[in-house]
């Protein structure tokens, strides 16, 4: 620790005045000391717990525990639900930007807003939602069971809550990269010949490409992650209605430790990826896509 | 050059001119212009948000209608209902009026401080983000429970935190810590060294130039920050239902409660309840607004 202090230093290389000077040395190391502890309480040791519970015996019980049936069927449904979600919302995420980013109307904020609402609702209230909606005594509920239609309780209403809770960030992400890229090299294409696909496609895309990259990988970290809404309309039932968040709850529940950090493993390793590519994508658009969701 | 290139965005795009032409009409025929000549974008958006928002909203509107307002009162009001409302608002504006003291402190030694590592603390900041609730529910739950590692150091002292209130405060801390770091470091970068500089030169001491200097203008983001995470903890279900003993009366939170009644079958109390949580997250997204609105006097 002493040998790191040297280099605890305020980012700005002018000399503090000696008035200040003599604060000004401890000054930085204590609140980068309290901050880290802070974070080190709330972050690092509660990270780190999850790959010491999952490996402290070594990689067999994890191997072990990869190979349950259970926990197979529920990493298949975690991919599943991403498959599905995550090129939806893609494709509502790019139409709305292409809608919004350029144009100026009345209720265009109010717009943005209501784009914006899944992430203020309640995962669970959002679940409750489907229920309601397709439930046995929702909306849908005696249409859909006449024709021995299963939503809720099966691998739809996961999916409708998947995308619901994942909705707003592809569009979150393109809206101001369009803004910024302005309409002049698309209006190039057109006046050289280019039809509004072709555009798309060889003008707008590459230009847009970093922040609907950033989007989808977020859009996937929180398709993978979801517990509440998914919590709520699938059922809970191991083998069949669970995707991995669920199998790791359940199984801590049921005092079965082990697995549950063997699951929990695999999906800290998912945000581990998620965070590093998220930190290339952000270098390659020199911190433009830096911001809060 | 440039008159022609319009002139052929025009041809390319007449629905897009006529939706923005259509604005200045009388609203009604507005309304209808506008449906008539939407692009497919428009229509893809419109459609997608009402079959996966609209549609949802409107079935728990209609069903908390059904209740009636007596009924609707009486489950509201309830009891349990009232001290879930109390632990999940207050635990939540706790937790981010925790996270908002330190979320600044973090924001001010990545904004302003060089020390190793400092890429990668900056980098794990969004971990919140990024790690699945379920996953820090249940490694808070064994790093603050009894015997482990944290937990085991306050044990002796008689402090319990996993499956008390506290432990949900945690959990709530965690989830809510990067909404004011990344709200408060963007608008920190932007504040000069200068002006700092300047308030020393005139021989403001430290924390003086901390009151009166910085914080105005860092005001409103903080504010902002905190409100975020707040509305984030008061829904949070994935961490907080792990973590928590779910005892009524004592660390049973709203969304948990939603999540029991429907496990009960019991859909007029999950959605009044639901519908309380849904004012306040839509009040909380207002108040949001109004602050981003208020801070921007500003620039």
């Amino acid at each position: 620790m002493t040998d790191v202090s040297s280099s605890f230093l305020p980012a700005s290389n002018t000399p503090p005045k000696s008035a200040t000077g003599q604060e000004q040395k401890w000054v930085p190391i204590v609140l980068i000391g309290i901050a880290l502890a802070f974070l080190a309480l709330i972050l690092y040791i509660p990270a780190i717990n999850v790959f010491y519970q999952a490996f402290h015996k070594g990689f067999g019980p994890f191997l072990h525990n990869l190979g349950e049936p259970n926990f197979q069927h529920a990493a298949r449904m975690t991919l599943g639900l991403a498959a599905i979600a995550v090129p939806l919302n893609t494709i509502f995420g790019l139409c709305t930007a292409w809608a919004l980013a350029r144009k100026r109307f009345r209720g265009r904020t109010l717009l943005l807003s209501i784009i914006d609402l899944p992430f203020a609702i309640s995962p669970v209230v959002a679940g409750l939602m489907i229920v309601l909606l397709y439930g046995r005594n929702g909306w849908f509920g005696p249409f859909l069971q006449e024709r021995g239609i299963q939503i809720v309780f099966a691998f739809p209403a996961m999916m409708l809550a998947t995308a619901f809770v994942s909705m707003p960030f592809v569009a979150r992400e393109v809206i101001p990269v369009l803004e910024e890229e302005g309409t002049d090299q698309e209006e190039a294409a057109y006046t050289l010949g280019a039809n509004p696909w072709q555009t798309f496609w060889r003008v707008t895309v590459p230009n847009i490409r970093w922040g609907l990259l950033y989007g989808i990988l977020l859009t996937n970290a929180r398709a993978m992650g979801e517990f509440g809404a998914v919590s709520v309309v699938s059922g809970n039932i191991a083998g069949k209605t669970q995707s991995l968040p669920l199998f790791v709850e359940e199984a801590y529940k049921s005092y079965d430790t082990e697995a549950a950090y063997s699951a929990a493993v695999l999906l800290a390793l998912l945000a581990v990826v998620t965070l590093v590519l998220k930190e290339i994508l952000e270098r390659r658009t020199g911190g433009h896509l830096k911001k809060t969701h | 050059m440039a008159t022609d290139a319009s002139f052929s965005i025009h041809k390319a795009m007449p629905t897009t001119e006529a939706l923005s032409r259509s604005t200045s009409n009388s609203p009604w025929k507005s309304f209808w212009n506008s449906i008539l000549h939407m692009p497919w974008t428009w229509r893809i958006m419109f459609a997608y948000l009402a079959f996966m928002l609209f549609l949802p909203v409107a079935a728990m509107l209609t069903k908390s209608l059904t209740i009636g307002p007596a009924e609707f009162w009486r489950i509201a009001t309830s009891p349990l209902a009232l001290s879930t409302y109390d632990v999940t608002f207050t635990t939540s504006l706790v937790a981010a009026l925790i996270d908002g003291v330190f979320g600044v402190l973090i924001a001010w030694i990545l904004v302003r401080y060089t020390f190793p590592l400092k890429k990668l603390v900056d980098a794990s900041i969004d971990l919140p983000f990024a790690l699945p609730t379920a996953v820090a529910g249940l490694t808070l739950a064994t790093v603050y429970s009894e015997n482990g590692w944290i937990g085991s150091l306050l044990a002796p002292f008689g402090i319990k935190i996993a499956f008390t209130r506290l432990g949900v405060g945690i959990a709530m801390m965690f989830i809510s810590l990067p909404f004011v770091v990344r709200t408060v470091q963007p608008v920190l970068m932007q504040i000069e060294k200068e002006t700092e500089e300047a308030a020393w030169s005139l021989g403001a001491s430290s924390w003086q130039t901390f009151w009166r200097v910085l914080l105005p203008p860092l005001f409103p983001a903080i504010l902002t920050g905190v409100a975020l995470g707040f509305s984030r903890a008061v829904g949070e279900f994935g961490s907080t239902v792990i973590i928590s003993s779910n005892t009524p009366f004592k660390d049973l939170i709203a969304p948990i409660l939603i999540f029991q009644r429907l496990e009960q079958y019991d859909y007029a109390g999950a959605t009044v309840i639901g519908m309380v949580l849904l004012i306040i997250s839509l009040l909380m997204l207002l108040v949001i607004n109004f602050i981003q609105v208020w801070g921007k006097r500003y620039d």
